[in-house]
């Protein structure tokens, strides 16, 4: 009886199934709208994936080849004595014309099939690096000089590009640094099982190189770095933003201080980051004298930009537990500090967890605050273990992708892409812990 | 109760960091200044590292102008030692150094940089230039008629018929780049010269050659002239993105990218690191590094880099950093020389 009268009485039947009608298709328009909004993100995403996989994937294989080299005494130890000290003497430069020469007989192999090869070009398909590894072993053995010695090489950048499929024959076509010759050879070797492609960990665990060595150029310092920071801004901002959270939201009595902190916090939340850069030079390195470089200073910026992340995301969490909770523990006879801390804040765990764990993603993903401390440099040497490492010089994962999108020779568009990979799988892992850590902890009222 | 205490370790742990920091003393060596010549001074910082026992340089970039103010900060352990430049060292920034206690400084040169204007392998036939063209092409305003004009001038063919009928985009780079200088200096002026601009703009201006040479290199605003404040690599990408840019890039950035670029001749003159050894090319500029005369002996291995850097060995014409693009400075014994004896910039001078 009563529901006849939300109809009002002057529309007639057609109208209404018009109108109807009209509400329906609204409805499905948005829902369409909805799906389109979906799809372009996640086309987005898509494309960001294939692009990235696509072209970082094959920085984690390494084209290698094995090469007879003969350790000339002459060369190596010119006073015969085997002495350590006179074998350091011997710098890599001399080790340089020593490969040459020991592949004068490979390439009277190749010559039958590749007519243009001379053992200049096949010494040139070996990495820059090479006679560093040799000079390394030497030294680690000095009973080997004299002796032909069979080591693994990283094929130089250019071969490697060719051998990966990166480049080809038309598009290598007028670059000075690959000769045809080269590429021949390298299908030979390809064949006869000298070279080979095969999975490199070394691309996680090197240091950085030069720009004349993209093939040896690795992930080690920048995640060590990495790892370095992440631990300084979770051992500070955590506890202390969760401090001051629970301080602001539970015991400060509201007058305009707290209303000013308030305020201040959210601003700080969206300052640039390059801004505490700024603040991270004059105050950690010109003012406390911290080193340039270190992690600890990169930390110690980074606590500064999560900090606000985290306070705002632990009052709000803080806000969502029913206060009807802390009134019972209040009521029972609890102290205020018992009620917060038996009852209150355990509930708002998922919350802060998740908070500071998206805070640290961010964190892990900045470059512009690092760029001013000096961390965004060429960093050869790993830094020590913990704690006199956080003072040694270190990049960071972003720093790195950073380094290699700069370089001129187009292999190292490849590693920044596998840079980028890893960068994703720890962004991935850690939003997975934080919902993971959701789901467990999470509790319904 | 947890949480208090873990707040408690970490204010103790961020109270203690100035001390664990004083206990330290710096190992490696620092360097910081332009992205031009950071290559090779990574090049020569892993070489260094290998070779020797002390640890390797770091190496950090940021600009000629940013690394010299860091430089120019002040004498100390919690200052760099070592500042990269693609240009000469300013006399103000000598005096900044002297006023914060940098007085002695030497400065090396590792070599020279040839500037080159390249192309996309299959866009038009740009092969041949004179600055003149390039003046012609890019100015903001010309000479037309004993009058100040705005450049007009749509495809390279109306600079000068002998050129493609392309339209002109350049992309140079941008003016917080020391290459910018070079490139105005040597390119845009000397062309505003060769055409016989120069004279006439003074002549317009009341006999004001400051006023005409500012004139002369004020670059076109309407999209012909793109500044690149990015790196090599965003100019690469803007000319694969379009065929008819032609780029300005480092000899070194060249060399690793035949295969995309084409290069053209200035002056009939094509650059190589012969030619720009000798003089011929008429682009290029030395690089610098400059080094605290102080930090010698406190920072351990500091003139022994220095030393390797320039050594025959890495910056002579078979070295590792010829290998990679620089053009290796015939007189790289001077160099040495003053390096040995550790002379320093003559404040006066």
């Amino acid at each position: 009886m009563t529901d006849a009268t939300f109809v009002p009485a002057a529309l007639d039947p057609e109208r209404r199934a018009a109108l109807t009608r009209r509400r329906y298709a609204a409805e499905k328009r948005f829902r369409l709208y909805g799906v389109g909004a979906i799809g372009v993100s996640i086309a987005a995403l898509v494309l960001l994936l294939v692009s990235v996989l696509g072209g970082g994937l094959p920085a984690f294989t390494q084209t290698f080849v094995r090469a007879q080299i003969y350790l000339d005494p002459a060369v190596l130890d010119p006073s015969g004595t085997r002495d350590p000290d006179g074998i350091r003497k011997v710098l890599t430069f001399a080790y340089a014309p020593l490969i040459k020469r020991s592949l004068e007989t490979a390439t009277a192999e190749l010559q039958p099939t590749v007519p243009g090869i001379t053992p200049a070009l096949l010494a040139g398909m070996v990495s820059d690096g090479a006679p560093a590894q040799l000079r390394n072993y030497v030294i680690a053995n000095p009973d080997s000089i004299g002796e032909t010695v069979e080591f693994e090489f990283l094929a130089n950048g250019r071969i490697d590009q060719y051998v990966k499929g990166n480049i080809t024959r038309e598009s290598s076509a007028g670059d000075a640094r690959l000769d045809p010759a080269q590429l021949d050879a390298a299908d030979r070797l390809l064949e006869a099982g000298v070279m080979e492609l095969r999975f490199n960990p070394a691309f996680i665990t090197n240091p950085d190189a030069s720009e004349n060595r993209p093939e040896a150029a690795g992930l080690g310092v920048a995640l060590i770095g990495s790892a370095y920071m992440m631990l300084i801004v979770l051992v500070l901002s955590l506890p202390i933003g969760v401090a001051a959270s629970i301080y602001l939201e539970e015991f400060a009595a509201k007058s305009w201080l707290t209303d000013v902190i308030e305020v201040n916090i959210s601003n700080l939340a969206a300052v640039p980051s390059i801004v505490f850069g700024i603040l991270g030079l004059a105050f950690f390195i010109n003012f406390m004298n911290l080193p340039m470089s270190a992690p600890i200073v990169g930390g110690l910026v980074l606590t500064l930009m999560t900090l606000p992340t985290i306070i705002i995301a632990t009052r709000a969490a803080l806000k969502s537990v029913p206060p009807s909770i802390k009134e019972a523990a209040l009521g029972v006879g609890a102290s205020k500090m018992q009620a917060i801390f038996h009852h209150v804040l355990p509930l708002a765990m998922p919350g802060i967890l998740t908070g500071t764990i998206i805070g640290l993603a961010q964190a892990l993903g900045e470059t512009a605050p690092l760029l001013l401390i000096g961390m965004v440099a060429f960093v050869k040497d790993f830094p020590a273990g913990l704690p006199d490492g956080l003072f040694d010089p270190a990049t960071a994962l972003p720093v790195q992708v950073y380094n290699f999108t700069q370089r001129a020779d187009p292999a190292f568009v490849e590693r920044a892409s596998g840079a980028i990979i890893v960068l994703l799988v720890f962004l991935v892992a850690m939003n997975t812990v934080a919902i993971v850590l959701r789901q467990k902890l999470e509790r319904t009222w | 109760m947890k949480t208090l205490s873990s707040t408690v370790a970490a204010l103790a742990l961020a109270a203690s960091l100035p001390a664990l920091a004083a206990a330290q003393s710096r190992g490696q060596i620092q360097i910081a200044g332009s992205s031009t010549v950071l290559p090779y001074a990574s090049i020569a910082a892993e070489a260094f590292g290998e070779n020797f026992d002390f640890p390797t340089p770091v190496v950090a970039s940021g600009g000629s102008s940013a690394g010299l103010q860091q430089f120019c900060a002040g004498v100390g352990l919690d200052t760099v030692d070592i500042a990269n430049a693609s240009r000469p060292i300013r006399e103000s920034e000598i005096e900044t150094c002297a006023a914060n206690g940098v007085k002695d400084i030497i400065e090396v040169r590792i070599g020279y940089d040839g500037i080159v204007f390249a192309s996309k392998t299959d866009g038009p036939g740009f092969t041949a230039f004179t600055p003149a063209q390039w003046y012609q092409a890019l100015a903001a305003e010309v000479v037309r008629d004993g009058a100040l004009v705005p450049n007009r001038a749509r495809t390279w063919a109306e600079v000068d018929p002998s050129l493609p009928a392309a339209p002109i985009l350049a992309f140079v780079p941008g003016t917080k780049h020391g290459t910018r200088e070079v490139f105005e200096e040597k390119v845009i002026l000397q062309g505003c010269e060769d055409a016989g601009a120069l004279a006439a703009i003074a002549a317009l201006k009341g006999g004001d050659e400051d006023a005409a040479t500012d004139a002369c290199v004020k670059l076109r605003t309407d999209g012909a002239s793109v500044d690149i404040d990015g790196d090599y690599t965003e100019t690469l990408a803007r000319i694969q993105s379009d065929p008819n840019g032609i780029g300005v890039f480092g000899l070194a950035f060249y060399e690793n990218n035949t295969n995309v670029l084409k290069v053209a001749t200035m002056s009939g003159v094509t650059p190589s690191t012969g030619t720009i050894a000798s003089g011929e090319y008429p682009v290029s500029r030395p690089l610098f590094f400059y080094l605290k005369k102080a930090h010698i002996g406190e920072v351990p291995g500091l003139k022994e880099f220095a030393e390797f850097f320039v050594s025959d060995a890495v910056a002579g014409p078979d070295g590792p950093l010829a290998a990679y693009g620089l053009v290796s400075d015939p007189e790289l014994a001077a160099t040495q020389a003053r390096l040995a004896n550790e002379e320093t910039l003559d404040p006066a001078s």
